[in-house]
């Protein structure tokens, strides 16, 4: 995973709540079987109508995705992560952060920023009033700025450090494989096996 | 130390406690016991064990299912969708490749994943249980710690059986009371996530405590399980009992002889300790709960069905004022408009959430020796070809063939726009499903979340309707045989 300490680029004021994962990624781009490319993706019913803001320039170049509470409800699908991250966007800001999507965030390097509803409300009207305005990611600092708003963020620090050191997941569990082993060893039988299969 | 049931099976299962504490603690190590895959979720997966040279760890705890590409028709023919058919294709060859039990389409044991688990006796008490899917949840139903995961957590466990988890916070959802005939477990979720909203449960696992709960069957527990992801919580839980015992017992993967009296005995644990307490407490009323729909885009836009469409104007909060707003004009409705004078054009029941022999039973119960509306085209979609075998076994495909509904092959058919099974745009649908979201059902879609009962009662008059709205139905041709009464016992 890529290391993620700080990001600058131009914010994108989505004045939503609740935008779920289905938005962000409607159910039939999840039959492709890659990792990349879902860029077309993205928003991609939202996108069809010409006022919404990705359509607008200069949101089309936007990195940073400021959004209202309630942000990633709904489906697991990490393809939601992969469409914001292939569309460019690097950071997501938003009062709350549904879990499975923030979990999910930080396995791909793209930073959930938990911002307060009144620094977000703050910063909306700021890429309003003068779009285009860069908005900048800290996360050593734990700050976000945008013109002359300066608002704190919150990531858990366990994810935090993960992002900061561009660390595997997987190879920092497998440290620990003998825990594993000796965890299995304990299991007790009565605990089901998928193999070999039983049917009805 | 009081530990509540969430806590217990999260201690039982910790490979390694994180280091540091409290706030700064790191993530613990837990152990999976069992990992459901299917075909959506889990090619990158797949793909990221292969470029990394891993094996997956424990074939023995995976089981995988085909079910959110699957077709519901002429499931003998090949998927005529191109990118569907290789997504399956690739499953299989992903299943062969790294030795996963497979039920493909065909297979008897095929169906949704969350419906398969549990049938097969896979699901138990005191399990953690994980699966590239929100509606994991479902199988908290039995005490067990279940949770929906994204693609990397998914490759995760399959090269580990473990995932790195910070503890979450403890939620109690206190049902007492007595539900009223026509109200089911999934008016008591609806009115849950109408009560606390999309994003109160985020951070929780939810334990369902309470009369009500006690007196509902497993698989009424699993439809309330199922949408605890729909108030944004990790899990959702209910205690083991005699009646999750009942349900186990004799099912394929339930333990067996002194196996079974072992776990009996350690699940009779697993219950929350009476001097333990929850973060937070919820309580609903049963005894006044009524059947609950929704109106709006997110499932925690919903109302009792004998209520209107509520105005943007009622909710205080700007953002939920500007999301009924929104969602008023999605869902072309108008404020005021009494819910049962909403005219609908299809009916499904089916999903993960409400798909089981007792969801099939209750809706046939209503409609036989009824008429369907004639505008109405309603969808049967049973949760796994188990189920709808045990429901031809029943008789219950010739009701719903009798009444004028089609009957499909098993899948997750119209609860996402991944199939042939899709709304068209300004297509209203009452939906026994989980997510009312724009579009889920298909482009332009309009989904109102409802019990299998009301689906069905909707299904007769063409307007959204419970149980209650309908006429007697027709005294049935044959008089049933007098039961001798009990004076005349012997």
């Amino acid at each position: 995973m890529e290391k993620f300490t700080k990001h600058t680029g131009v914010g994108v004021p989505l004045r939503q709540s609740n935008v779920d994962t289905d938005q962000i990624i409607p159910a039939v781009y999840l039959k492709r079987i890659t990792r990349t490319g879902f860029e077309d993706a993205l928003f991609s019913a939202w996108r069809k109508d010409p006022s919404f803001i990705l359509n607008q320039e200069p949101y089309t170049t936007g990195s940073v995705l400021v959004a209202g509470p309630d942000f990633g409800t709904g489906s697991s699908r990490e393809h939601a992560v992969w469409a914001l991250k292939d569309y460019g966007f690097k950071a997501v800001l938003s009062s709350r952060f549904a879990d499975i999507f923030r979990g999910n965030s930080g396995k791909q390097g793209l930073l959930a920023a938990q911002v307060a509803q009144d620094d977000i409300e703050l910063i909306w009207k700021e890429l309003e009033n003068a779009p285009g305005t860069e908005v900048t990611v800290d996360l050593e600092s734990k700050t976000v700025v945008c013109g002359p708003i300066v608002a704190p963020f919150e990531i858990d620090d366990y994810t935090r450090w993960r992002l900061l050191e561009g660390l595997d997941d997987i190879g920092l569990t497998l440290q620990h494989e003998a825990d594993i082993t000796a965890y299995e060893a304990t299991r007790p039988s009565f605990k089901p096996k998928t193999l070999p299969a039983r049917l009805s | 130390m009081a530990k509540t049931l969430a806590e217990k099976v999260w201690d039982a299962h910790v490979v390694r406690k994180g280091d540091g504490e409290g706030a700064n603690a790191q993530p613990d190590l837990l152990f999976i016991d069992l990992h459901l895959v299917h075909e959506v979720t889990s090619p990158q997966a797949f793909e990221g064990l292969r470029l990394a040279g891993r094996p997956l760890r424990r074939p023995d705890l995976t089981i995988a299912t085909e079910d959110h590409n699957t077709p519901t028709l002429d499931i003998d023919k090949p998927i005529a969708d191109l990118t569907s058919r290789t997504q399956i294709q690739t499953l299989r060859n992903n299943c062969a490749e790294f030795g996963v039990r497979l039920h493909s389409l065909g297979d008897a044991e095929q169906g949704i994943v969350h419906v398969v688990g549990p049938q097969l006796g896979l699901t138990q008490p005191g399990m953690t249980v994980v699966c590239g899917d929100s509606h994991t949840s479902t199988h908290g139903a039995f005490g067990a710690l279940a949770m929906g995961i994204g693609t990397s957590e998914v490759e995760h466990v399959m090269a580990t059986q473990t995932l790195s988890l910070k503890p979450f916070k403890t939620m109690a959802i206190n049902v007492e009371g007595t539900l009223r005939p026509g109200v089911t477990a999934k008016d008591i979720i609806l009115a849950v996530i109408a009560q606390i909203g999309t994003g109160g449960g985020q951070g929780y696992v939810l334990e369902y405590r309470g009369s009500a709960i006690r007196a509902l069957s497993m698989e009424a527990r699993m439809t309330i399980c199922n949408m605890s992801i729909e108030a944004g919580a990790r899990a959702g839980m209910v205690a083991p009992d005699e009646t999750t015992y009942e349900y186990m017992k004799g099912r394929p993967h339930a333990p067996e002889g002194a196996d079974w009296d072992a776990a009996v005995e350690y699940w009779n644990t697993l219950r929350t300790d009476d001097d333990a307490t929850f973060d937070v407490q919820v309580d609903l009323d049963a005894n006044t709960l009524e059947p609950f729909v929704t109106w709006g885009t997110n499932p925690g836009q919903g109302v009792s069905l004998s209520g209107s469409v509520p105005s943007p104007e009622d909710f205080g909060d700007e953002n939920a004022k500007a999301a009924a707003e929104r969602a008023l004009q999605y869902m072309g409705l108008e404020a005021g408009t009494p819910m049962k004078d909403i005219r609908v054009d299809t009916v499904f029941l089916g999903s993960c959430t409400n798909s089981r022999m007792e969801d099939l039973r209750a809706a046939a119960d209503i409609i036989r020796g009824r008429q369907k509306d004639p505008n109405i085209r309603m969808l049967v979609v049973p949760g796994s070809a188990r189920v709808r075998l045990e429901a031809e076994a029943e008789g219950l495909d010739k009701v719903f063939k009798d009444f004028g509904a089609e009957w499909r092959f098993a899948g997750c058919s119209m609860c996402l726009g991944m199939n042939p099974d899709q709304l068209e745009v300004g297509e209203r649908c009452a939906s026994t499903s989980n997510r009312n979201f724009e579009g889920r059902q298909g482009k332009g879609g309009r989904t109102h979340l409802v019990s299998p009962v009301v689906a069905a009662a909707t299904a007769v008059r063409g307007t959204l309707s419970s149980p209650s709205d309908l006429d007697p139905a027709p005294e049935p041709a044959v008089q049933p045989v007098e039961t001798p009464s009990a004076s005349h016992a012997a």
